[in-house]
């Protein structure tokens, strides 16, 4: 018997030692990528490389014209998509009856989460850029990545709704508020942290995307700021994508530079989305 | 409450219903958009072409094989890594790490979910390949392994979260019995917990496989992107060419209306049905574990 047990516990401590380990296997190397790209990339910041025009096809300059796009094309998804995801999110989580059509919408919302990025590129193609004419443009491309950021912006907000306690919405209605007053004054303020948390993660997905914008908005040179929607642009992942592979003897220090302003870009998003999350977890008080 | 408030009411709640039903119009519209653009190959390029195994379009050979053998072959080894960190890190997560390395875990657990996958591809070229090169002595290290580890990579994070939410959700009082009857910690982990969470645990591996088989960027970079028919594992060390990486790479060359425009379309419904399949799946196991837990509880 007691060998017995101390044979048990001999497998649970290397059991336990083995699923650290790996774990942390799995945490390093994050990191390792993160680091190793501001550290790299480092080197080629400075107020030319930000803020000026790339010169000598590219091999010289700055990025400022796909730091731009990327902003107008990450404003641009944020116009589409933040309404209508926050609007779907208020149907499921305080209007949608336990029926199958809301069973169908949501295995439709998994489904368009899952749909492969490259996927929303041809739809965008087809649908906006060819069938609408809206030609190579920015408003091609933000309709694009809104639909496709639009699942992550309906699940996070139906989430933080429904954290909302019920009696929160008793109390309001039997005051004698209609729905959408106890929706617009009492719901939305209290999940407004946990809002913004799935919408700034969802845009980040958007900013940091390739596929979608391909056929949809990208130029592969174009050194002059969009002017308005209907104008192609550049994008800091497709510049990425574009300086790493497609043109040759492209210096490696304008390569992890524009990968160090795409990750700080994406991180910093990231970063302030968790920070809202996390301070509003502390000082939730029901 | 005047008559203004009301219309007003109605309108904000017209909104919010149609909101409630764009995913379906979607959904539907992407699936209708692929069809009309994609359906037209099958008639220009007959079927037997079609699934061949050589991938040419200079010469109008569209046989789609070999892409697709390059996307399960990829995803096969992304499989073989996102699976057991995946897991084994929900699990080291959700049951055995103190608080504190949690907190200070998951958020890089996000951080790589929101990693773009343009810049993995970029370091996938830089150093992963390279470095599979000199250690394995290949040719190229731009191969399917390379497209492998960076997939698992990616698929990570997904495995992850939703699968240390299916082991948070099972109840507390399913470990307290297990360890009240003399079983260890390591025991209730696995005769306990994961079984209970099982489904759950499915779906996050299902997710994971959609997100590994949908990714393209990433494997564009470091695969070589030769369309050649994978046919068994040692291909892993070739060059082999995704169905994503098809279309991304050559949809920017084509002419609209064209043979090759119509064929990378008819791919992109391929790979719709595939993520279709998945999430479905993935969900209808969801669905029916909550009908069980209902039951249960009644």
């Amino acid at each position: 018997m007691k060998s017995s047990s101390h044979l048990r516990n001999r497998q649970q401590r290397i059991g336990f030692s083995l699923l650290t380990i790996m774990s942390f296997l799995t945490i390093i190397p994050i990191a390792g990528v993160v680091i190793y790209i501001l550290v790299l990339g480092a080197p080629a910041i400075n107020w030319e490389f930000i803020a000026g025009f790339p010169r000598g096809g590219m091999r010289e300059g700055g990025i400022w014209p796909a730091i731009v796009g990327t902003l107008y094309l990450t404003l641009g998804t944020a116009v589409f998509a933040v309404p209508l995801g926050i609007g779907a999110a208020i149907y499921l989580s305080e209007y949608a009856p336990d029926n199958k059509t809301t069973q169908l919408i949501r295995i439709a919302i998994i489904n368009l989460a899952g749909i492969p990025s490259v996927v929303f590129g041809l739809f965008g193609l087809g649908l906006f850029v060819l069938f609408l004419q809206f030609g190579t443009s920015i408003l091609a491309g933000s309709l694009t990545l809104s639909i496709m950021t639009l699942p992550v912006i309906i699940s996070t907000t139906e989430e933080a709704l429904k954290s909302v306690p019920q009696a929160f919405r008793t109390v309001s209605i039997s005051l004698g508020a209609t729905k959408w007053q106890t929706i617009r004054r009492i719901i939305l303020p209290q999940a407004l942290p946990g809002i913004l948390t799935g919408v700034i993660l969802g845009l980040e997905r958007a900013a940091g995307e390739t596929a979608p914008i391909l056929f949809t908005v990208a130029a592969f040179f174009l050194p002059r700021l969009p002017s308005s929607p209907l104008d192609a642009t550049m994008a800091l992942p497709y510049h990425l994508f574009v300086i790493s592979t497609q043109v040759p003897g492209m210096p490696i220090k304008i390569q992890y530079g524009t990968a160090l302003v795409l990750l700080v870009f994406v991180l910093s998003m990231n970063i302030i989305a968790t920070t809202i999350r996390s301070r509003a977890r502390a000082r939730r008080q029901w | 409450m005047d008559k203004s408030n009301i219309r007003h009411e109605f309108l904000i709640t017209f909104f919010i219903k149609s909101a409630g039903y764009s995913a379906i119009v979607f959904v539907g519209m992407i699936f209708i958009f692929l069809l009309l653009e994609g359906l037209p190959a099958v008639q220009k390029v007959n079927l037997a072409s079609l699934f061949s195994s050589r991938w040419y379009p200079i010469e109008n050979y569209f046989g789609i094989l070999p892409l697709i053998g390059g996307t399960i072959i990829i995803t096969l080894g992304a499989i073989f890594i996102a699976v057991p960190f995946g897991i084994g890190t929900a699990v080291y997560l959700s049951e055995i790490a103190p608080r504190w390395v949690r907190e200070l875990m998951k958020p890089f657990i996000e951080i790589l979910g929101g990693l773009p996958s343009v810049v993995l591809g970029f370091l996938g070229m830089l150093i992963l390949s390279p470095f599979l090169r000199n250690l394995l002595e290949l040719p190229t290290g731009l191969t399917a392994l390379a497209g492998s580890i960076l997939l698992g990579g990616i698929a990570i994070p997904t495995v992850v979260s939703v699968a240390e939410d299916a082991l948070d959700a099972v109840p507390k009082s399913y470990r307290d019995a297990s360890l009240a009857i003399g079983a260890t910690e390591w025991q209730t982990i696995w005769r306990v917990t994961l079984p209970a969470a099982r489904s759950g645990v499915l779906t996050a591996i299902m997710l994971g496989v959609g997100r590994a088989i949908g990714e393209t960027m990433t494997v564009m970079m470091v695969t070589g992107n030769a369309p050649i028919l994978p046919k068994g594992i040692s291909d892993l060390f070739s060059p082999v060419r995704t169905m994503t990486a098809t279309i991304a790479a050559e949809m920017g060359e084509v002419a609209s209306g064209s043979v090759h425009y119509h064929v990378l379309f008819l791919i992109g419904i391929v790979l719709f049905l595939i993520s279709l399949v998945v999430n479905i799946t993935a969900s209808a196991v969801v669905f029916r574990q909550k009908k069980r837990q209902e039951r249960i509880l009644s």
